[in-house]
């Protein structure tokens, strides 16, 4: 689960990770309001403005509205004209920004509706250095991650300039240990009271990562001020999903609009589900065979419309909401169902099939490939309700008349 | 022949809700020999299981079972009552972690995990309690283990395997099934099928089965099925090219996945540009591998390697 910059920030500053000062404003009015006792309070007349989006990138994005704004913006006319400057600025960026759509690397061309900005005291920076913990699969292990390479992506210095990539290993019975953290410290290049602010810093990360169970927590750039505080000018926070059961604060912070309505739907009938822009709609039970079903539709010249795995006990009702979520994608020209009956037998699906095109309609092809527990039953489900289904001998022949009725 | 379990072994079921209480009937359906099972407030209670056998599973037996097992406070008890040399982890995923590694100080030799949605942090903890000590983990998230007409651990239907020539490693349980029951139809049946489970921290990995698989000796090719995301693959390609000696077959799902999203399996995700298929189907090609085009060519993949 994704949360926003803003209220990354909160966890991480009550975690004892400095992190600038900053309102968060959803309204231009809001926003203007937060500059003067932003300014008064720390005494640097440069705000900054940022868009508060699930993607990265924001920086170098540009709003589809208003080409010349970026979504990140420095007010600097403070500097010149005090905060009646800084305040006319900000609200000229406010206004362009909220409800606007900020297209990044990361939003795809569509882009992202800016809900929220967040208002932020200027930095003095010293230097820019990058940090992150995340899990290392091959060790299952969380590793910190630091280069000094901060602001470029980590995915770019570990291409390009591997050797500037600094890794520590926090072993969970242990944590992170002083001289590691220490390492990393003299690795990026800290000394003096920076090196002390930067172990500090290092520390409070690791522990805010167990706490909170992140799957990612991603500092780009980490700064070091021209007074040697270490701070996140940028905070990245992700959580693991299967944990969330205890943390409801964190759960609380979940911005639906920023995910997709049919997954948020799915997920209500605990149904696994990811949209992707193809033509030909999926029903599967299991993971695996999910995604070796988009690839065989792929294989044979068509495109997945989704990712759906009914899982391994799907009753009646989840498979009447499966068929709501796919039929309701206009791009769907076809549905394939694929299902390997295991535990869940083919004639609960079948069943659940028939009553769901009874329930929703039929405006689309339909193939169904049914193997494994209740097979023949199932089958004669199919046959019997005397729905225009085609049935498949096999995963293959049934992606190939799909595609095929589909065009 | 064939590996991690077979008809001696002797099993524990940890976690008897409704999931446990159901895959537990059908492995003593199969033939399975449930030792005992594990919960706390119950301890003393017998868990009776009654109904029609699973003529698919151990041969020369009745028609009708009626097996009564019994229920102890915990694992360690319930090991030296019974003499278990496995286990069966249903329990709920808050608690499995903890149940994984209370088996495991037990001393239980192979602990296999079903549960989904364990903590990521949980298993990260729980790896590292299990390093020092002489335990396979098997899972978490996974199908389980089947040795065909000997044992089955787990939630994979046992009708679809037949004894036969091929170890099978997977990442995904329908796609195992998939594999099974294309290995069954082409006469080559399965050795022993192994579940290893879709999160990105689990217990046995590609190379621990390929390793066991290439030290048994009825297994004469094996069939791993990979997916997206983390590097398991690629090692297991890297091991394959310095020590296997039988011949190795392969399909790894999500060529069309998108990168960033977690397909199903906490484990399957695209992250970074790191984990794609197309780097793992490489890998393993490179290492001698055949590799499946689609999973409807899993069984004469396996048939290709085998005569190759």
């Amino acid at each position: 689960m994704k949360i926003h910059e803003y209220q990354a920030k909160a966890l991480m500053s009550d975690r004892g990770i400095a992190v600038p000062k900053g309102v968060v404003a959803t309204t231009v009015a809001e926003a203007v309001a937060a500059v003067g006792p932003l300014i008064e309070s720390t005494g640097n007349p440069v705000v900054v403005v940022k868009s508060q989006i699930h993607a990265g990138g924001r920086g170098k994005g540009r709003f589809k509205e208003h080409p010349d704004v970026g979504g990140v913006n420095v007010v600097l006319e403070g500097l010149a004209g005090g905060i009646p400057a800084a305040e006319a600025r900000v609200r000229e960026l406010a206004t362009a920004m909220l409800g606007s759509t900020l297209v990044t690397v990361q939003t795809g061309e569509e882009g992202k509706r800016v809900n929220r900005l967040y208002i932020e005291q200027g930095i003095d920076i010293a230097t820019e250095l990058y940090v992150s913990v995340l899990l290392d699969r091959a060790t299952s292990r969380n590793i910190i991650m630091a280069s000094t390479e901060g602001g470029t992506e980590i995915e770019i210095v570990a291409e390009e300039t591997p050797e500037k990539i600094l890794m520590e290993e926090i072993d969970p019975g242990f944590g992170l240990l002083d001289f590691q953290a220490r390492e990393l410290a003299a690795g990026l290049g800290l000394e003096g009271d920076a090196a002390r602010n930067g172990v500090r810093f290092l520390h409070a990360l690791a522990a805010a990562s167990v706490e909170l169970d992140t799957d990612l927590v991603e500092i780009n750039p980490l700064v070091v001020t021209t007074d040697g505080t270490v701070m996140a000018l940028d905070g990245k926070m992700s959580f693991e999903a299967n944990a969330l059961y205890r943390h409801p604060d964190v759960v609380a912070l979940r911005d639906e609009s920023e995910e997709d309505a049919a997954e948020l739907t799915a997920k209500e009938y605990g149904l696994s589900f990811i949209k992707l822009d193809g033509t030909i709609g999926c029903m599967v039970n299991g993971a695996g065979l999910a995604m070796a079903t988009m690839d065989i539709i792929n294989y044979v010249g068509g495109e997945p419309a989704n990712f759906l795995d009914v899982g391994g006990g799907a009753d009646k009702d989840q498979i009447v909401a499966a068929f709501k979520i796919i039929t309701a994608d206009p791009n769907v020209k076809g549905i394939f169902v694929n299902i390997f009956g295991g535990i869940m037998r083919c004639d609960t699906i079948a069943e659940g099939v028939v009553e769901a095109v009874k329930e929703v309609g039929l405006e689309v092809p339909l193939v169904v490939r049914l193997e494994g527990t209740n097979v023949d039953r199932g089958k004669q489900i199919i046959d019997d309700s005397g729905l225009n289904v085609v049935s498949a001998a096999d995963m293959k022949d049934g992606a190939i008349k799909i595609v095929e009725l589909a065009r | 022949m064939s590996v991690l379990v077979n008809k001696d072994t002797r099993v524990l079921v940890q976690g008897l809700g409704k999931t446990g209480r159901f895959h537990t009937d059908k492995a003593i359906a199969y033939g399975t020999n449930m030792v005992g099972a594990v919960h706390p407030s119950r301890a003393g209670e017998i868990e009776v299981f009654t109904g029609e056998t699973d003529h698919s599973g151990v041969e020369g037996r009745p028609d009708s079972y009626d097996v009564r097992v019994p229920i102890f406070r915990d694992v360690a008890e319930a090991a030296k009552a019974t003499g278990a040399n496995a286990t069966v982890v249903y329990v709920p995923p808050p608690f499995a972690a903890d149940a994984i590694m209370e088996a495991a100080a037990a001393g239980i030799e192979l602990i296999i995990a079903i549960t989904e949605g364990i903590p990521v942090a949980d298993m990260v903890v729980a790896k590292r309690y299990l390093q020092d000590k002489d335990v396979r983990l098997v899972g978490p998230n996974c199908p389980g283990v089947i040795t065909p007409r000997q044992c089955k651990i787990g939630i994979m239907p046992g009708y679809i395997h037949t004894p036969g020539r091929v170890g099978v490693v997977s990442r995904s349980g329908t796609l195992t099934y998939e594999a099974v029951h294309q290995l069954t139809l082409n006469g080559l049946g399965q050795t022993t099928a192994i579940g290893i489970g879709g999160d990105p921290v689990n217990g046995t990995n590609f190379v621990d089965c390929l390793s066991l698989f290439n030290d048994d000796p009825a297994t004469e090719g094996v069939i791993m099925i990979g997916e997206i995301g983390g590097t398991a693959e690629e090692e297991a390609a890297a091991w394959i090219t310095q020590y296997m000696t039988k011949p190795v077959a392969g399909f790894i799902a999500g060529t069309s996945a998108p990168p960033g999203k977690r397909m199903g399996h906490a484990g399957a995700i695209i992250s970074g540009g790191k984990g794609t298929a197309d780097a793992k189907i490489a890998a393993l090609e490179a290492a001698g591998v055949t590799v499946a085009a689609t999973p409807t060519d899993m069984g004469s993949a396996m048939l290709e390697a085998l005569s190759a």
